[in-house]
Parts: structure tokens; C-alpha cells; sequence
């Protein structure tokens, strides 16, 4: 399959599953009341919560996928994701110390602000680690490092919680929702991730050099340096903004450009534009299950379900891997 | 007329120095054999020769100008380079990789044009490995591996050409394959400069054979004169005694 090819029909499935995640489930209109601006429920459930909760899981998952096909190019490791290399964990403790001090009721933007502030420090913390010249291997380790760090604050952010609510807060914001989509989410992460993927897909060339290792991809005139800039910049941008306004969501960029690897014939380059509409597809039919599964008053999280689906897929990826190259 | 040139070239990536002021000139084209034995600093000046690393004090020069002032492009179309563990990180198709080779030649976003797509045939023919085209890289032999990572060099189609150990994982049929395919770019006006740890495939087909040890150039110079005996004796602590020019390896018939 060529690239081409396969990104339309990417495409065409997310577009099918977008609609199925507008219509489907109780309480809403037909496509009729998308249109028009009448205040009837049905159609005030379509268009300002659906229609953002559905763009909003198409944006989140395309930046996911995208920063995962980058990172496992950039490191030449399946294992490889957003949260290895800690900019999710950064983002999330952003979001956290907004949260405990109580700094998302001042202004509605605070919230995703803190989230992308918490991304950005993280990736300067990578670097300050990592250092230039380093190799992909320091590069993990220390994103292994940025992500204890982060971990680590938040934990004891969530020991000193004041209150039970407080603490219940920051513990379902960590599980990870599009259930408090609004547009005001939607207005804020657009031009974030949208910014990280238009820094991303340049990156082709570089990334399918790299597979022949850092030398090689030298010589051929690849700057890496800068490419790793790009990589660790447009995933700052790409997960931290989608951390910020849906919160953790682990695994779709480990497992979504696993599934499309071989249908790019193994190109890292070409795996980036196709692992951003899966990605944005996963995240929509997950949280289209989520949705439909929530028994009353007691919500399924969007980012417990990717984990117990993700995380067995890494177990056997570790092992599949390590078969592959011992 | 030289066209690479190491002019007092101070090179330091560890606590002691590793080249102390070395200086060596390449002639425009000729196939120059790098030996000596394990840690002489044979990777290290091919490293230094292909822009990748950078001496500490000193110069490297390409067709006149300072290598450190190309710009990435034009030094990786001017120079290709095969580093010494010939592996890919995606068990890509063989294609794809010999056309990677390509990539200093592109325009942004453009895909291959004609003459990339020549030139990607071009070196797998030269390398014998067309029939391999749809093959993944994983499901090679490593000998077969190691001419496709030959043809991803050749595909560059640079004047320079830099190799390092590019027999290594090679028999010895296949080896003096690779030597006659060297031979042949040398031919056409390239320089090819390869490291090597056989000395009858550097003594057979050389035009120019440098010898290094702890940094050292130790011999330099036509493979009879930069192997003979006290040379081998002192550095590799071997014997020929029948000689290693006429009496070495020969092609019984071409490799296909």
C-alpha cells in the first residue's frame, strides 16, 4: 500500500467514525440540528457537547500518533512514546500544581496553559540531561529521569492534597477525559497541536536517514541536531497540549505506529502524517466505548481504557522485541 | 591536484591527544587503503576525513575549501560515507534503502526523480544486488547485506567515498568483490579511501596504501613499498615471505 493510499483510507475511517461518535449514544439530534440554531436539547447536545468532544479526540489523537511515529523514528525504537521521554508526565505536573493551588478557577485558560508550561519544562529538563551530541540512548535514560522527576512531584503534590476533593480532582484529571470537552478546549488546543504537527511532518526525510544510524544520517546531510530540536519541540507542543486539555492518555502513540509500521513498508518518515489520523481514530472510537460503556453516574475514564488495552500491547512488545534483536 | 587534505590535523576525543599533528593529501582519484591494526585511529581519520568529526586544532580540506564551512548538503553530495556496523533500525526494503542515498540530492517535500532512480539502478548493479530490489533488508545474508549498505554508499554518487571495513562481515570471494567494485569507481575518477583489516586485498588492489598504529602514520605510500616486510613484522607481527602483492588472492571467476 502506498503511502498515499493509505493515508485517504485513514482518513475516510476517521471521517465514518467521527459521524458514528456525533450520533451515536442517548439525548442527541439528527444531523439536521447540527445546522441550525434552535435551542432544543437534542440539538444543544449535538453541537456544543459532542461536536467539541469529537474534535477534540481527533486533535488530541492525531498529536499522540504523530509524536509517537516521530519519537520511535527519532530513537529507531517501537518502544519509544510520548510518555518515555516524560513531556506527557511534564505536562501532566503542570496541569497538577495548577489544580492543587486552586489556579483553574482564576482564568479558564489556566488549566491547558500549565499543561503546556509543565510539556516545555520537561523538554528543557531533556535537554539539560541529554545535552547536545547525545545519543538516543542518553536521550531515554533521561527522559526515563525527566519522567520520575515528574512523577515523583506529582505524587507528592497528591500526599499534601488539602482535601479529599483536591486530591480527587487531581486523581480523575490524571485518568484522562474528553468528558469537559468545550469549545473553549477545543479554541485552545487547536493551534497547540496543530503547531506541533505542522513541526513534525517536515521531519521525514531525517527520520528514514536515521534508520541507517546517526553517522550515516550525517553524512547524508541531516543536521541532527536541529532534527532533534524538531522532534522534541513539536512533541512538546503535540502532547502538551493535548495533555492539557483531556489529560493523560497513555499508549496511542506506542501502539498506533506499530499497527501502521508495516503498511508504510517500514519507512519512519512516511509513518508520521498516517499515525496522526489513526491516532485521531483510535482516540475517537475509544471515546465513543467510553462513552457508551459509563454506567450512570459512574464515568469510564477515556485514559483507563487506552491503558488496559495499551499496556498488555507493550508487555508483549517488549518481548516481541527483545526475540527480535537480543 | 589534491583533492582531500588534512593539514596539521590535531584530534583529541578522549583525556590524551589521538592524532597529534597529522597531515596527509589525497590525489583527485585512486583507491587509498587505510590499514593497521585494532584502535590505530583508522575509523577515527576516516571519521575526520567525512566531516563528522572535528579536529580539535588544524584543518580539513575538500577541493579547496575547509570541510567545517560546507554546508551539510553539499559536503554529503560531495562526500558519501559507510560507517563500519552495517545495520538499519527498520527491516526496510532494499530499494528504499540504496535510495536513501539519495536524499542530499532532493528538494524539499519532492519525492525521487528520474535521475535519482538511475542512479539507485546504476549502484545495484554495480553491486550485484538488482535481483534484491524487493527484498527486505532483514531477510538478507550478512554478505548480501553489506553490498546493499556498499550500493546505498555508491548511490550518493559523490567524488569522495569513504568506507569503513566494508569486507568485514564478508568472505573472502566477496571481499575481492568489493575491492574490484572500488577499483572501478576509483576508475572512473573517484576517491575512494577504505579501511581495511585484509592486507592481500590492500596489497592486491590499492594504488595507495597508508598504514597507521597509535596514530600514527607509520608507512605511506604503492602497497610494495608501505608493506614491506619490517613494516608487517613491526606493526601486525606478521611474515610474508613469498610477498603480498604478487603473490595474493586473485578472482577465479567474477562475481555475479
Amino acid at each position: 500500500m502506498t503511502p498515499l493510499r493509505l493515508t485517504v483510507l485513514l482518513a475516510a475511517l476517521l471521517a465514518l467514525v467521527a459521524v458514528i461518535a456525533l450520533f451515536a449514544g442517548s439525548g442527541g439530534a439528527g444531523p439536521a440540528a447540527l445546522f441550525s440554531a434552535d435551542e432544543e436539547l437534542g440539538g444543544l447536545v449535538l453541537r456544543e457537547l459532542r461536536l467539541p468532544r469529537v474534535l477534540l479526540g481527533i486533535l488530541v489523537g492525531a498529536g499522540l500518533g504523530a509524536s509517537g511515529a516521530a519519537l520511535q523514528g527519532f530513537f529507531r525504537n517501537p518502544l519509544a512514546d510520548p510518555g518515555v521521554v516524560g513531556v506527557s508526565a511534564s505536562a501532566g505536573l503542570g496541569a497538577v500544581i495548577c489544580l492543587y493551588f486552586g489556579l483553574s478557577s482564576l482564568f479558564a485558560l489556566a488549566l491547558p496553559l500549565a499543561g503546556v508550561a509543565g510539556s516545555a519544562l520537561g523538554v528543557i529538563a531533556l535537554f539539560a540531561i541529554a545535552g547536545r551530541g547525545a545519543s538516543a540512548t542518553t536521550l531515554i535514560l533521561a527522559g526515563v529521569a525527566v519522567n520520575a522527576t515528574a512523577g515523583a512531584c506529582t505524587a507528592l503534590l497528591m500526599n499534601l492534597a488539602p482535601n479529599p476533593w483536591a486530591l480527587a480532582e487531581i486523581a480523575y484529571w490524571l485518568m484522562g477525559s474528553l468528558s469537559d470537552a468545550s469549545w473553549t478546549e477545543v479554541g485552545f488546543a487547536t493551534p497547540v497541536i496543530l503547531a506541533g504537527l505542522v513541526v513534525l511532518m517536515p521531519l521525514a526525510r531525517g527520520l528514514d536517514a536515521l534508520g541507517l544510524g546517526e553517522d550515516t544520517a550525517r553524512s547524508l546531510g541531516i543536521g541532527l541536531g536541529r532534527l532533534r530540536l524538531a522532534v522534541v519541540l513539536g512533541t512538546a507542543l503535540a502532547v502538551g497540549g493535548g495533555v492539557a486539555v483531556a489529560g493523560a492518555i497513555g499508549f496511542v502513540g506506542l501502539v498506533v505506529p506499530h499497527i501502521l509500521r508495516p503498511l508504510v513498508a517500514w519507512r519512519a518518515g512516511a509513518l508520521i502524517l498516517p499515525s496522526a489520523l489513526g491516532g485521531a481514530v483510535l482516540i475517537v472510537l475509544a471515546d465513543l466505548a467510553t462513552r457508551l460503556l459509563s454506567g450512570p453516574g459512574i464515568p469510564l475514564y477515556l485514559g483507563v481504557l487506552t491503558a488496559l488495552i495499551g499496556a498488555p500491547f507493550f508487555l508483549w512488545l517488549v518481548r516481541h522485541t527483545q526475540r527480535r534483536a537480543p | 591536484m589534491t583533492r582531500l587534505l588534512l593539514d596539521a590535523v590535531h584530534y583529541q576525543p578522549g583525556p590524551r591527544p589521538f592524532f597529534a599533528d597529522i597531515s596527509l593529501s589525497f590525489d583527485r582519484s585512486g583507491l587509498v587503503a587505510l590499514v593497521g591494526p585494532n584502535g590505530a585511529g583508522k575509523s577515527s581519520l576516516l571519521r575526520l576525513l567525512a566531516g563528522l568529526a572535528e579536529p580539535a586544532r588544524g584543518r580539513v580540506i575538500h577541493d579547496g575549501r575547509p570541510l567545517s564551512g560546507l554546508a551539510d548538503r553539499d559536503r554529503a553530495r560531495a562526500i558519501a560515507y559507510l560507517p563500519p556496523d552495517g545495520r538499519t533500525a527498520w527491516p526496510i526494503e532494499v530499494r528504499r534503502l540504496v535510495a536513501l542515498g539519495r536524499i542530499p540530492h532532493l528538494k524539499p517535500l519532492r519525492s525521487l526523480t528520474l535521475a535519482d532512480a538511475d542512479a539507485v539502478d546504476a549502484a545495484l548493479e554495480k553491486t550485484a544486488t538488482t535481483h534484491l530490489a524487493g527484498r527486505h533488508f532483514d531477510t538478507l545474508s550478512s554478505g548480501e547485506q553489506a553490498r546493499v549498505l556498499l550500493a546505498r554508499t555508491l548511490s550518493v554518487g559523490a567524488d569522495t567515498i569513504l568506507l569503513d571495513e566494508p569486507t568485514a562481515a564478508l568472505d573472502v570471494r566477496h571481499q575481492l568483490g568489493v575491492l574490484e567494485i572500488l577499483a572501478e569507481e576509483a576508475a572512473r575518477g573517484a576517491l575512494v579511501i577504505v579501511a581495511l583489516h585484509a592486507l592481500e586485498l590492500a596489497a592486491r588492489r590499492a594504488d595507495r596504501v597508508i598504514v597507521l598504529a597509535d596514530g600514527q602514520i607509520r608507512a605511506d605510500g604503492a602497497p610494495a613499498r608501505a608493506l614491506r616486510p619490517d613494516i608487517l613484522a613491526d606493526i601486525f607481527g606478521v611474515q610474508a615471505p613469498d610477498g603480498l602483492v604478487s603473490g595474493g588472492l586473485r578472482l577465479a571467476v567474477p562475481t555475479s
